[in-house]
Parts: structure tokens; C-alpha cells; sequence
């Protein structure tokens, strides 16, 4: 009877001792909660930082670190119930007094890139051990989509009060696997946490996370059996990678998008080139536009066609100002009315070859309407720049994506928004959007979302394009694979047969 | 002889103080704000902030660099922005491998255009010659990152017979690593081959017309004898000391050899480093090659000197 | 001459490179389409009657894009190296002729310049400058000009030592005068064959800042930022790579054996 108890734990255990191998697009950043900047790093993330809510296919909040949560009458205070039973990766509780150490770190670490999330939280009060209470200086919808991103995520106190800012070096979070190490640029790896509360859904005794920039290297690796699973699989692969029985491809629309920015007014430059200045010169460039036919080209039909800061599938998309066909006799119309028939603008164009795409073929479209469109192309780092001092006329910029609606809208076309380039700023859009942040009710923020979508729409501050799908591809011997819009990689349930 | 190495001590230190400043002054003056493109997609302004003053950015150019050369001197070559390690953490990870990167190209390279330029020497102004140079130069004739894209899809993709990419320590599996850095070592050892192959060439040419030569000729021996014994034993040594000098070039090649392989050495290091404005690396990184560079020139210089009689007058 | 002309590697070298020229120059005629023109009908369409050698992935014709990246490319090559020889021979002049704390300035510049590597510097120089061909040409010439500094100087230190120039001092000669007279015909052979193969290396940093996004930027052709377009679609749409990549290594080709055979020629020490 030992003998066989023995021999069925020494099958457990070799079926258990598995490495899942990921291929990222980029190489992560800090690996501190509070600090992170980039998407890639959301991912590693995934594996290991537990956060106080998930989100589901639908993008609706489920618990995990948190069992459940209840405003209270004034929706000024969040209480949150936490799950008993979690421990850190160096042993810790995670308790309410973790989670009030938590946020208040997010809020007030120099260097934290989350305070602007968490502006409107005035204050946590720790309940009980397992009962938690956020207070806001003013309602905030989104609170609870941002608890499901890094502002969620809970490192251990003992840990980042030893390490400071220096805890990404060797964070300590209480997600399914705990860090093991990193060589920067090549991997990352993870292993299983034994006390993890949720222990059932793992099935990997490793993950090793491979930052791999090239897409066609990438894909190579997947193809000779290097990685199970590679994300950002580049559109034009799609084709061929399908008809490979080895391999599968998941897909879904992201929660961001890609669109050309405009500077409105956020420098004289806005006066001086027409696109800025007149409404009709850029609604003769929308209508120049083919979406279908940009996405078709330039995403070889992997994204869907757009023309607000949430996708067309989104609950939240304003319906009453829908996608316009393209109209190039209009456009022409209304570029005489305004009294320039050959308009000429710079667009200015990150070095990245989607936005070299996408630059390319609105260049070509926008033609037939009688634009010049010149491309400038400029390096990422430099393209901010010139964008945060308003020193452009258009601009191709992708956002990544937020749960909430709010955090596609608020910091780019609110008067104050850190990133809004365009320098847009209309009092009632702006009493708009501080209505949809504040009200719980969904029909609410709907209608508002609406109202806004309309002006945005007739505005023009920005030309929003297309929503990217995100590309997977993986062993077809993976399984238990989750496709939610924010792109990360999940690893809850992930089986390899 | 002793004067000289005093001479050859005395001008490493102005030199490596010019490397200093252009290295320092091309990361400063690169267009956009450092904190800016640091700060991530929020863009927060607090963030923002603190990277400035973390980085003394609003400090005038001669006081930044002066916080930067002071810490060199006292062995801190300060942190990477972006993932917060020592910048002299990130070296000592890097260096074994762009060591081993570096010594199998050139092993390749040495293999390569060793056998063409004696090929060539010999076989002078007939066919051989010209396959001989053209097989040399080929590999300096295609961009490296194209020919590492096209070995992949065959040996990784179509035949399997290589990993694609990616590394693996020598300590932990042999065989992996040595199967991993084949390609990006060859791709890099081939631009450099042409080079050798030339200096062989010229060098055997040089020799193979000397009376030296003639003499061993003279007395019958086997040519296979001549050409290998003895004149390619005199011609090894500028064909190495001048190798050595390539190690600049080495380096050049590894930048984007590295970018194709994911080889976490060097070239990808600072690389990234100069996208992500994570300037403290990309000046840290440099300082050191150009240090180890001028290093090794020194001992190429020093050896050739010792080694030929005629410079030593 | 006639040394050049008896190794045909030179010849076909020279060949080469003049048919290359011919059809930049002729790029207009040659080329069937306007090597700007998209269809959408066309993307990534094989090569067949209409596009002779394949569509790129905006339905662009390869061919027409070849033809007139081969302006971009030869551009990039010769003005680098005309960049650094502009730059380069004056200064290596400069300080091999005066010698002195000029010489030894000079001197150690170059060989900080030297110990950088190449391509990292012309990649910090052209992010410095902005992403363009011109700009990137500037950084790839800059970054080139130490090693013609050093050629001149050496030519120059030398050529100063020869009796014919001491005689030529104590004639009571001018400076100018020698350094022009007496020391430049001296220098012009070993600097044109070092011209030639710095241009073989030239056209490969232009691929390469390409391929980092640093190049020549689209829609303009050039094979190098051909080849980074490329490279995501090699699997599908491999005529995409394979003319850009195979021009790219006839025209570098040709300049290194060109510059070989032009070695030969004019170096008296071989024969």
C-alpha cells in the first residue's frame, strides 16, 4: 500500500514538474507593482501578483485576493471583504492591515507611477483583519476596474518596507508562483508557490517568461518547440500558423486602440496648420478615411474598425455617433468650404512598423481627398517629447487599454489629463466626463459616455482607428487558456497535456 | 621598449577621458526628455518629478557630468533607469557571454580566413582565388541581422537541427548552449573572416616571396611543407596582432547579431538602452569596451613589437 | 590600369557597380510603377505579369522599389565616405604635418572615437539627429572619419620623412604648397581603395540603422528599410527580402572586390 502511495506521488510529482515557457514582445520593466510602467510587465505580473479583483471575459469584476465589496449610501467609501487563509511569498499574512500598507505605498512611494489612479482616495481605514474600507474625497466608478491592474496588486509589507523602491529587484507578492530570478533581457522565472490559496487551478512547477523582441523569432521559437506560448503573434502569420495542427492561435479585441492624435490646442502649432485650426479640415480627413480597408492593409484584418476610445462590442460605445463611411466627394466639399482644397499636414509617426503602417496608408487615402500627408518619422522616446510640448500637427499614438472606460478617456481628453496631447478642453465635455466618473449607476455613465461620443465625434481631437486583436499562439497541447480583452496571460487553469 | 609603454600608459588616460565625454555628451544630448520617456504610459507628473531629480536633469551638463565621472572613478557606474540593477551588476551578467559570443566568432573567423587567405596566396590569380575571396567576403557583404533571419527559418524552423534563439548558460547544459550561440557566432565571425582573410593574404604573399622561403624551396621541400610550416608560422603573427584589433568591430556586428538571436550580451544592452533614453547603461557599458578595446590594442602593439625585429630600432 | 583591369574580380566588381549606377540614375525609365503607389488589391501579391518581382505588404511593386532604392542605397554609401574623407583627410593632415600637442589632440580624439563601436555610434548619432536618410548618412560618415584621420596621418608622418620634402622645406616652400604639391598624390591611392571598401561598409550601416527604424523612412524605398519591412513577412511574402537583400550583397559585393582589385593595382608592395 506505501509502495503505491509512493509510486502515484512520484507520477504527481513528474507530471507537475513542468516548465511553461511564454515568449514576450518586450522585455518588462520594474517588477514592482508601485513602479511598473510597462504592458509587457503585466504579464509576468499575471504569474505572479495576486490582485484584489480579476476580470472575466466580459470585463466584469470577480474577486480574488477580495471575496466581495459593498459602497456604502454616499458611494464615498468602498468596503472590501478579504479572502482569509493568503499568505505572502516570504510567509506574511495578507491582511487588511497589508492591504491598507498596500495602497497607501501606491499613493505615496516616490516614484510610484499608480497616484494618479488613486487620486481620489483620501484615506484607508483597516475595519477588521479581513475587512477593509477605502475612503474618496468623491465618488469614482472606475475604482473598482482599478483595483484589478497593478494598483490592486499587494506586495508584502515586510519585504518593501526592507526594500523600498529596490523591491522590484526581488518582489514578493502572493500570486500563484514567487520570483526566483531575472537575467534583464533574457528571462524571467517564477516558481510555484506551495501555500497558494488557490493551488487546485496550478498545474506548472516553472514558468519562465522570455522577453523576445523580433515577431518572426518569436514565432520560430514557438515553431521548434523552444516556447508553449508566445503573445503579440504578428497578423500576417495568422495564415500559415493556422493551418498547423500543432499550434493554436486565440484572439480578442483589445480594451485599447490605435488613433491619430491631433493637436487641437495644445500649442500655437494648433492655429497655424488648418487640421488644427478648422473642424471641417478634419471631418474632410475622417471621411478620407476607409477603416475597413486600414484595418484590412495594415492589420491584415486583426482588429476591429473604431471611432471611439471603447470598441463598437463595448457596453459603453456611444451608439448615436457611429462609425462614417468614407466620403471622399464630401471630404472635398467641405476642404473647399473651409477654403483649402490641398491641405498639407506633418504626421509624425513613432518608428514602430504597425504605426509605419497605419501612417502609410492614411497617407495614401487621405490623398485621393486631396491631404498631403507627410510622414515624419521619430523615435518613440523623442515622439513623447515633442508631443507632451505640443511641438506636432498629427500624431499616431496607440493606448494600451483600461478595464473602466474612464481610464481610455480621462487622462487624454480631460482639460488636465497627463497625456492629453491634443490639448482639448470644452467645459461641457468636461463636466461630461466628470458626471460618467462619479455616477455608479451604469445607464448613467452609458448616457453620459454617450453625449460625449457625440461631441468627441464632431471635435475630432482625436481619429481613433481600429481596436487591435491580441494575438496568441500556443502548443495545442496548452489548455484551460482564458481570453480576456486586457491581454494578459493568465496562468490560472493553464494545463499542458 | 620601457619608454615606449610609458608613452603608449600615458595616452590611454586622455583617450579614455575623450570617450568619457562623447559617449556622455552623445546620451545627453539625445533629443526627449529622459524622464519623460522613463515615466511610462501614465505619464504621471509626480513620477516625472522624481526621475528628474533622481537623475539630476535640471542640473546644468558639466555638473551632471561631473556626479557621473566622479562615480566612475569610485567604481559606481550608477543604475539602469528602467530595471533598476547596478549598471556594473548588468556587466558582470553580460560579459561571459559576449566573451564567448566574441571568442567563438572569432574562432570561426580565424578558421575561415585563415584557409582562404592561404588559398588565395597560393593559388594567386587562378579561380581558387577568386572563390576563395568571394567566399571570404560574402560575409561582409550581407547585413548580419538578414543572413541571422535567414539561418533561422532554416536551421531552427525547416530542419530543427538549431534552437531559434535565446541562451543558455554553459554551466547548466553544454550542449544547449554551444547549439544556441552556433549561428550568431558564425553570422558574426563572418564579417570579420574577410578582414583575416585579407591580412593572411597580404601577409603570406609578403612571406612566400621572401628569401626565406625560397631557401626551404631550394632544398626540396614538399610545398604543403613550405606553405604551412614555415611561411604561414611567420605570417600568424600580424594576422593575429591585427585580429585583435577587430574586437571593435566584433563588438559593432554583436549589436544587432545579438538583437536577432536574443543574446543577452552587450550589443542588445545597449541597444535597448539607448531607445529607452536609459542613458547611465549605455555610458557605463561603453566606457567599459572602449576601456577593454584599448586594452587590447595596447598588447597587440606591445606584442608586434616585441615579436618584429625590425620595429624594435 | 592595366594591373586593375588583369583581376577579374575588379572587373566584375566595376561592372557591377556601374550597372548599378546606370540604373539609379535611370531609375525613372527603368522602373514600371511609382515606387510610392499602394493598391490594396495588390498586398503582398507573388511575382507574376503584373508585378514582375512581387508586391510588398501595401500592394507597392518590389521591382520599381529596387530600382529606386538603389538611389537610397549608393547615396547612403557615397556621401558617408565622401562625409568622411571631407572631414577626415584635413584633419589627418592637419595633424600628421604639424605634429606637436596638435597631433597629440588629435590623436587621442581619434582613437576615443575608435574604441566606441561603430555602429553604436552611429546609432546615438542618428537617434541625436532624427530618423532619416540624411541624417543617418551624417552619422555613418562621422562615425567613419577616424579611421581616414588615421590613414592620412599615417601617409603623412610617412611622406614627411622623405628626402624630397625636406628638400622642399629647405627650398623655403610653404606649407600649403607641400602638403598639397608633395604629400597629397601620395595619399590618394591607398585613401581611394580605403573609399571604396568604406562604401561596401557604408550601404551595410544604412541596412542596419534600417533595420533599427533609424534609416531611410517610408514610404521612400531604400533595400535596407526593404529588408526591415520585410523580415515580419518572410515566410509569406519572401520576394519581399530576397531582391532588396540580394541587391544589397551584388552592390556590396562588387565595392569590396573593386577595392580589393584597386589594392592591388596601386600598392607597389604587391604584385
Amino acid at each position: 500500500m506505501r509502495c503505491l502511495a509512493l509510486f502515484f506521488s512520484v507520477v504527481a510529482f513528474s507530471v507537475n514538474a513542468q516548465t511553461l515557457r511564454i515568449g514576450l514582445a518586450e522585455d518588462p520593466d520594474i517588477l514592482d507593482p508601485s513602479m511598473a510602467r510597462t504592458f509587457v510587465g503585466r504579464i509576468v505580473f499575471a504569474g505572479l501578483c495576486d490582485k484584489l479583483f480579476d476580470l472575466d471575459e466580459k470585463l466584469g469584476i470577480v474577486p480574488q485576493l477580495a471575496t466581495g465589496y459593498e459602497w456604502s449610501k454616499d458611494n464615498k467609501s468602498l468596503v472590501i471583504k478579504l479572502r482569509s487563509g493568503v499568505t505572502f511569498h516570504d510567509g506574511e499574512k495578507m491582511d487588511a492591515a497589508a492591504v491598507k500598507y498596500n495602497l497607501e505605498r501606491h499613493k505615496n512611494m516616490k516614484g510610484s507611477n499608480r497616484r494618479g489612479e488613486l487620486a481620489v482616495v483620501s484615506s484607508v481605514d483597516v475595519v477588521d483583519a479581513a475587512t477593509v474600507r477605502i475612503n474618496l474625497a468623491a465618488p469614482f466608478a472606475p475604482l473598482l476596474a482599478v483595483l484589478t491592474d497593478r494598483s490592486g496588486m499587494m506586495v508584502s509589507p515586510k519585504a518593501a518596507e526592507a526594500a523600498g523602491d529596490k523591491l522590484g529587484a526581488k518582489p514578493v507578492c502572493s500570486g500563484p508562483f514567487r520570483f526566483v530570478e531575472r537575467v534583464a533581457q533574457d528571462r524571467i522565472v517564477l516558481e510555484r508557490f506551495p501555500a497558494y490559496w488557490n493551488k487546485g487551478q496550478i498545474h506548472f512547477e516553472r514558468i519562465v517568461y522570455q522577453p523576445i523582441v523580433d515577431a518572426t523569432v518569436r514565432l520560430a521559437n514557438l515553431r521548434s518547440g523552444q516556447l508553449d506560448f508566445i503573445e503579440r503573434l504578428a497578423p500576417s502569420d495568422v495564415p500559415q500558423l493556422r493551418g498547423d495542427s500543432r499550434f493554436k492561435i486565440a484572439k480578442i479585441v483589445e480594451i485599447g486602440y490605435q488613433g491619430i492624435t491631433i493637436n487641437v490646442g495644445k500649442s500655437d502649432i494648433a492655429q497655424k496648420n488648418p487640421l488644427g485650426k478648422d473642424a471641417r479640415v478634419r471631418e474632410a480627413f475622417e471621411l478620407s478615411l476607409d477603416r475597413d480597408a486600414i484595418v484590412k492593409v495594415a492589420m491584415d484584418g486583426e482588429a476591429q474598425a473604431g471611432n471611439q476610445w471603447v470598441a463598437p462590442s463595448n457596453r459603453y460605445y456611444g451608439k448615436s455617433a457611429p462609425i462614417p463611411k468614407r466620403n471622399v466627394e464630401r471630404a472635398k466639399q467641405l476642404l473647399k468650404e473651409a477654403g483649402v482644397p490641398n491641405p498639407s499636414f506633418t504626421l509624425m509617426t513613432p518608428t514602430t512598423s504597425d504605426a509605419q503602417r497605419i501612417a502609410q496608408v492614411v497617407q495614401a487615402m487621405a490623398k485621393d481627398a486631396g491631404f498631403d500627408v507627410r510622414i515624419q518619422a521619430t523615435e518613440f522616446a523623442t515622439s513623447l517629447n515633442l508631443a507632451d510640448k505640443g511641438q506636432f500637427e498629427a500624431y499616431v499614438l496607440a493606448w494600451s487599454g483600461r478595464a473602466d472606460p474612464d481610464g481610455n478617456l480621462h487622462t487624454m481628453l480631460a482639460c488636465k489629463g497627463p497625456t492629453n496631447y491634443a490639448g482639448y478642453c470644452k467645459e461641457d465635455v468636461e463636466k461630461l466626463i466628470d458626471e460618467s466618473r462619479t455616477s455608479l449607476d451604469p445607464a448613467r455613465r452609458a448616457a453620459a459616455y454617450d453625449k460625449i461620443a457625440a461631441q468627441v465625434a464632431k471635435d475630432r481631437p482625436i481619429v481613433y482607428l481600429y481596436h487591435r486583436n491580441w494575438l496568441w499562439a500556443h502548443n495545442a497541447k496548452l489548455t484551460g487558456l482564458r481570453t480576456v480583452p486586457d491581454g494578459m496571460v493568465r496562468v490560472q487553469g493553464l494545463k499542458m497535456n | 621598449m620601457a619608454k615606449y609603454l610609458l608613452r603608449r600608459l600615458a595616452q590611454i588616460i586622455p583617450t579614455l577621458f575623450f570617450v568619457s565625454v562623447l559617449i556622455f555628451g552623445l546620451q545627453q544630448l539625445l533629443p526627449g526628455d529622459p524622464a519623460i520617456a522613463l515615466a511610462g504610459e501614465e505619464r504621471d507628473p509626480e513620477t516625472i518629478r522624481y526621475l528628474r531629480e533622481k537623475f539630476h536633469l535640471d542640473e546644468p551638463l558639466p555638473v551632471r557630468y561631473w556626479h557621473w565621472a566622479s562615480g566612475v572613478l569610485k567604481g559606481d557606474l550608477g543604475d539602469s533607469v528602467r530595471i533598476q540593477k547596478p549598471v556594473s551588476e548588468l556587466i558582470l551578467e553580460k560579459l561571459p557571454v559576449t566573451i564567448q559570443l566574441a571568442a567563438m566568432a572569432m574562432l570561426i573567423a580565424l578558421a575561415i580566413g585563415i584557409a582562404a587567405g592561404i588559398v588565395s596566396a597560393v593559388k594567386k590569380d587562378t579561380w581558387l582565388d577568386y572563390v576563395a575571396n568571394v567566399f571570404a567576403l560574402w560575409g561582409l557583404s550581407t547585413p548580419n541581422f538578414w543572413l541571422g533571419i535567414l539561418l533561422i527559418l532554416l536551421f531552427a524552423v525547416q530542419l530543427g537541427w538549431l534552437p531559434a534563439s535565446g541562451y543558455v548558460s554553459p554551466f547548466e547544459d553544454l550542449k544547449a548552449n554551444l547549439s544556441a550561440m552556433l549561428m550568431p557566432a558564425f553570422v558574426l565571425g563572418n564579417a570579420i573572416a574577410a578582414v583575416l582573410m585579407r591580412h593572411t593574404r597580404s601577409a603570406m604573399l609578403q612571406v612566400l616571396s621572401s628569401d626565406y622561403v625560397r631557401t626551404a624551396r631550394a632544398k626540396g621541400l614538399d610545398e604543403r611543407v613550405v606553405v604551412l610550416k614555415h611561411a604561414l608560422r611567420n605570417a600568424l603573427i600580424p594576422i593575429i596582432t591585427l585580429g585583435a584589433l577587430e574586437f571593435g568591430t566584433l563588438l559593432s556586428g554583436a549589436v544587432l547579431t545579438e538583437q536577432v538571436f536574443s543574446i543577452p550580451g552587450f550589443g542588445k544592452l545597449i541597444v535597448d538602452a539607448v531607445f529607452n533614453r536609459d542613458y547611465l547603461v549605455v555610458q557605463g557599458v561603453v566606457l567599459f569596451t572602449a576601456t577593454v578595446y584599448i586594452t587590447l590594442n595596447l598588447l597587440a602593439d606591445l606584442a608586434y613589437f616585441l615579436v618584429n625585429p625590425r620595429m624594435r630600432t | 590600369m592595366k594591373k586593375l583591369l588583369r583581376r577579374g574580380g575588379a572587373i566584375f566588381g566595376l561592372v557591377v557597380v556601374a550597372l548599378f549606377v546606370v540604373l539609379a540614375l535611370a531609375a525613372q525609365w527603368v522602373a514600371p510603377y511609382d515606387p510610392l503607389a499602394t493598391s490594396w488589391s495588390a498586398v503582398r501579391q507573388a511575382p507574376g505579369a503584373a508585378y514582375l518581382l512581387g508586391a510588398d505588404e501595401l500592394g507597392r511593386d518590389v521591382l520599381s522599389r529596387v530600382v529606386w532604392g538603389a538611389r537610397a542605397s549608393l547615396l547612403a554609401g557615397v556621401v558617408s565616405v565622401c562625409i568622411s574623407v571631407a572631414c577626415g583627410v584635413p584633419i589627418g593632415m592637419l595633424a600628421g604635418y604639424l605634429g606637436g600637442w596638435i597631433d597629440a589632440l588629435i590623436s587621442r580624439i581619434t582613437d576615443a572615437m575608435l574604441a566606441c563601436p561603430f555602429l553604436i555610434l552611429a546609432i546615438a548619432l542618428a537617434a541625436f539627429l532624427g530618423p532619416s536618410l540624411t541624417n543617418a548618412m551624417i552619422a555613418i560618415g562621422i562615425s567613419a572619419t577616424p579611421v581616414f584621420i588615421r590613414l592620412t596621418r599615417a601617409q603623412v608622418l610617412a611622406a614627411k620623412a622623405e628626402e624630397y620634402v625636406e628638400a622642399a622645406r629647405a627650398l623655403g616652400n610653404p606649407h600649403l604648397r607641400i602638403a598639397l604639391r608633395h604629400i597629397f598624390p601620395n595619399i590618394v591611392a591607398p585613401l581611394i581603395v580605403q573609399a571604396t571598401l568604406a562604401i561596401a561598409a557604408a550601404v551595410i550601416a544604412e541596412a542596419s540603422l534600417s533595420f533599427l527604424g533609424l534609416g531611410q523612412q517610408p514610404p521612400a524605398p531604400s533595400w535596407g528599410s526593404m529588408l526591415n519591412t520585410a523580415r515580419n513577412y518572410v515566410d509569406q511574402a519572401p520576394w519581399m527580402a530576397i531582391w532588396p537583400g540580394l541587391s544589397i550583397f551584388l552592390l556590396v559585393l562588387s565595392f569590396n572586390l573593386l577595392g580589393d582589385g584597386l589594392r592591388d593595382a596601386l600598392d607597389p608592395r604587391h604584385k
